[in-house]
């Protein structure tokens, strides 16, 4: 007799990470995990921990501290016909990685006339809210979305966290996975029966008509209180999570704008010259005349992110940021 | 150190490496020539003088080795068997290039060959040179990868980052430091605390050893030594082969830093000059063997300018083309 299935067991996000890679590892051998304390210490933020026993040293590969040779040396792997899953602790270190991921990673595929291609993905810890202070608590996936020939993701559900590495590692293309380190404690269920996810398309996490919620990351938690908030009001926001910064999902920023007729992105990114700029600025060329009001954001403050909680709290969107923005962005004044 | 090889030298042999210098050394010509005239653009930077170093080097590896290399690899790559039409075709920006014109000069790849470029920021091949390795060392044992990089890539992070980590994971790559005394135009000295770079690489552990970089024959047993240790699974090495260019760094240097007197002192040990003298010493080729292999490498040269002119642009159409691979 077949045994009732078993509820469905709670998962953090370090969990659903950590069966991702495991998952990827049994899957193909040409996987393998390198960084910085993957192994025996079981990763910064313990989404390795426990592979290094299961899979043994040669596939879960601790280095030294030197980004840029072993972000390098996963693209030469890649090269040579392995598919390595690179992490590299916070992005805040992937600064001194910028010349492998800029100059080699998104460039050798074109400069090579299609010859070469790097299959490597590399996955980040990136924002802030746990009061690391200013050389911890870097938002710069929207920097390296400015870079054609990488791909940057954001798995911002458990889904996403679950099964966007797989999705990643079956792309001929260097990727980058952002993982929110506020979020890997996150704990819940898993979609039944999902099974695989695209890196293409972005996601409405909550349908609405009112005006649309733009965001990803930690970001998309904040928006979707806001939401509730505004629902109490009688405000129906729609929170589209964007899950890819490059590509970007235009056709579905546009049919969420063109429904909503107002947009409002939510940004861990400072606002000068951003991903939330950019998001804004293809919404103004492409559906200007669908809006009711001109395009909102909310973004970090544009200081380096500071320690005192205080301080760190008035720096990043809040859901009271969110909720300014978007009563501003509703009010009859708003529209042109 | 050279008596061995010369006890092994055939004239075959010796006309083979002498051919291949003459080849680059009269399509590096031609290309100072063609910059001159505009049909080359960007930055074009000769190997003029340090053409032993690439055809002993590579002479003595095999076509299943992976080769990186710098933003002056036009020796490399001619030496590795990339054909001369698609080389200079690159230089040109032609579609029919090695890197379809998208590279140009200091970009020059050819995947079938295992050619891993062709890489312009100073030292940045050293990590991919690493990785490669390690895919080697896991799937494939015996092969190995050889990096070729300057002496200005000694003062990078990037040197020692790679240095170490493939020394501490025991991988197959074979450091070749083509020491030419000068970073653009920063001398060794000026640059470098300890100015013996085998020092550095024995500081990881690392075996290492210095090459007359100036002698082909030395080069190609130096190497034809090391990889057979490395292909043995022990470990890298490193050779610092000594050369010098005799031309300018690149076509906008006008060489205020070092004196004509130690240019021509450097002439005098050049490879081409030196493996001729010995080749004729040894009663192994004649005047008019030396003749004819010039006349063909200058043949070569001029049906690959020939190529390079008639050769077609990338239709602009096709711009977009391969910034990804999955969406070519």
């Amino acid at each position: 007799m077949p045994a009732p299935p078993e509820p469905a067991a709670p998962l953090a996000y370090r969990e659903a990470v950590r069966e991702a890679v495991r998952e990827a590892l049994k899957a193909d051998p040409r996987v393998f995990l390198m960084g910085e304390d993957v192994g025996r210490y079981g990763g910064s933020y313990a989404v390795s921990k426990g592979l290094l026993e299961e899979f043994g040293p040669q596939r879960i590969r601790d280095t030294p501290l030197c980004e840029s040779a072993f972000v390098g040396a996963g693209i030469g792997a890649a090269l040579g016909g392995l598919r390595p899953i690179v992490e590299i602790m916070t992005v805040n270190f992937s600064l001194l990685a910028l010349d492998q991921i800029v100059n080699n990673a998104a460039t050798l595929s074109h400069m090579s006339g299609g010859q070469l291609s790097v299959p490597l993905v590399i996955r980040l810890a990136t924002g802030a809210g746990r009061q690391l202070a200013a050389q911890h608590s870097h938002s710069l996936e929207g920097w390296y979305a400015h870079i054609p020939g990488l791909r940057i993701a954001v798995p911002s559900t458990l889904d996403d966290a679950r099964f966007m590495l797989a999705a990643a590692l079956a792309s001929p293309d260097p990727v980058l996975l952002f993982e929110h380190l506020y979020l890997y404690n996150m704990e819940g269920e898993l979609t039944a029966g999902l099974e695989r996810v695209d890196l293409d398309h972005a996601a409405i996490r909550r349908p609405g008509g009112d005006l649309t919620l733009i965001t990803y990351g930690w970001s998309l938690y904040k928006c979707l209180a806001a939401a509730e908030t505004l629902s109490r009001e009688g405000i129906e926001a729609e929170v589209l999570d964007l899950r890819t910064l490059r590509p970007l999902d235009d056709a579905a920023i546009l049919a969420s704008v063109r429904r909503t007729h107002r947009a409002l992105i939510v940004d861990e990114g400072w606002r000068s010259g951003s991903l939330s700029a950019e998001v804004s600025a293809r919404i103004m060329e492409q559906a200007f005349y669908d809006l009711d009001a001109p395009v909102a954001r909310v973004c970090t403050m544009e200081v380096p992110v500071p320690y005192a909680k205080h301080l760190e709290e008035a720096a990043l969107p809040s859901p009271e940021r969110i909720l300014a923005a978007a009563r501003t962005l509703l009010s009859p004044g708003a529209s042109g | 150190m050279n008596a061995p090889a010369e006890r092994i030298l055939t004239r075959e042999h010796g006309l083979e490496l002498l051919g291949q210098m003459l080849r680059i050394r009269c399509f590096e010509d031609r290309c100072y020539r063609l910059y001159g005239e505009g049909k080359i653009r960007g930055f074009l930077h000769l190997y003029n003088g340090e053409e032993a170093v690439a055809v002993g080097a590579l002479k003595a590896l095999r076509p299943c080795d992976a080769i990186v290399s710098t933003y002056r690899e036009h020796g490399h790559a001619l030496v590795r068997g990339i054909s001369m039409e698609k080389v200079m075709a690159e230089l040109f920006g032609k579609h029919t290039g090695c890197s379809r014109g998208r590279g140009g000069s200091m970009h020059l790849f050819d995947a079938s060959k295992r050619f891993y470029g062709g890489n312009a920021i100073v030292a940045g091949g050293l990590p991919i040179a690493v990785g490669l390795a390690l895919a080697q060392k896991l799937a494939r044992p015996g092969e190995l990868t050889a990096c070729f990089f300057g002496d200005g890539a000694v003062a990078e992070g990037e040197f020692h980052e790679s240095l170490n980590l493939a020394s501490l994971w025991r991988l197959p790559v074979l450091f070749l430091c083509e020491n030419n005394l000068y970073a653009m135009g920063t001398a060794l000295e000026r640059a470098q605390a300890q100015t013996d770079i085998t020092v550095q690489a024995r500081a990881y552990r690392i075996e290492a050893a210095a090459v007359d970089g100036m002698d082909v024959l030395a080069v190609e047993e130096a190497v034809g030594a090391a990889a057979e240790r490395i292909r043995k699974d022990a470990g890298p090495a490193l050779l610092e082969m000594r050369t010098y260019r005799f031309r300018a760094h690149s076509m906008f240097d006008p060489q205020l830093y070092r004196d004509k007197a130690e240019i021509e002192a450097w002439r005098k040990k050049g490879p081409i000059i030196t493996l001729t003298t010995r080749l004729k010493t040894l009663g192994l080729m004649s005047e008019e063997d030396y003749q004819r292999l010039e006349r063909e490498a200058q043949a070569q040269v001029e049906a690959a300018v020939r190529f390079a002119e008639s050769s077609p642009w990338e239709p602009v159409s096709e711009l977009e083309r391969f910034v990804y691979a999955g969406a070519s």
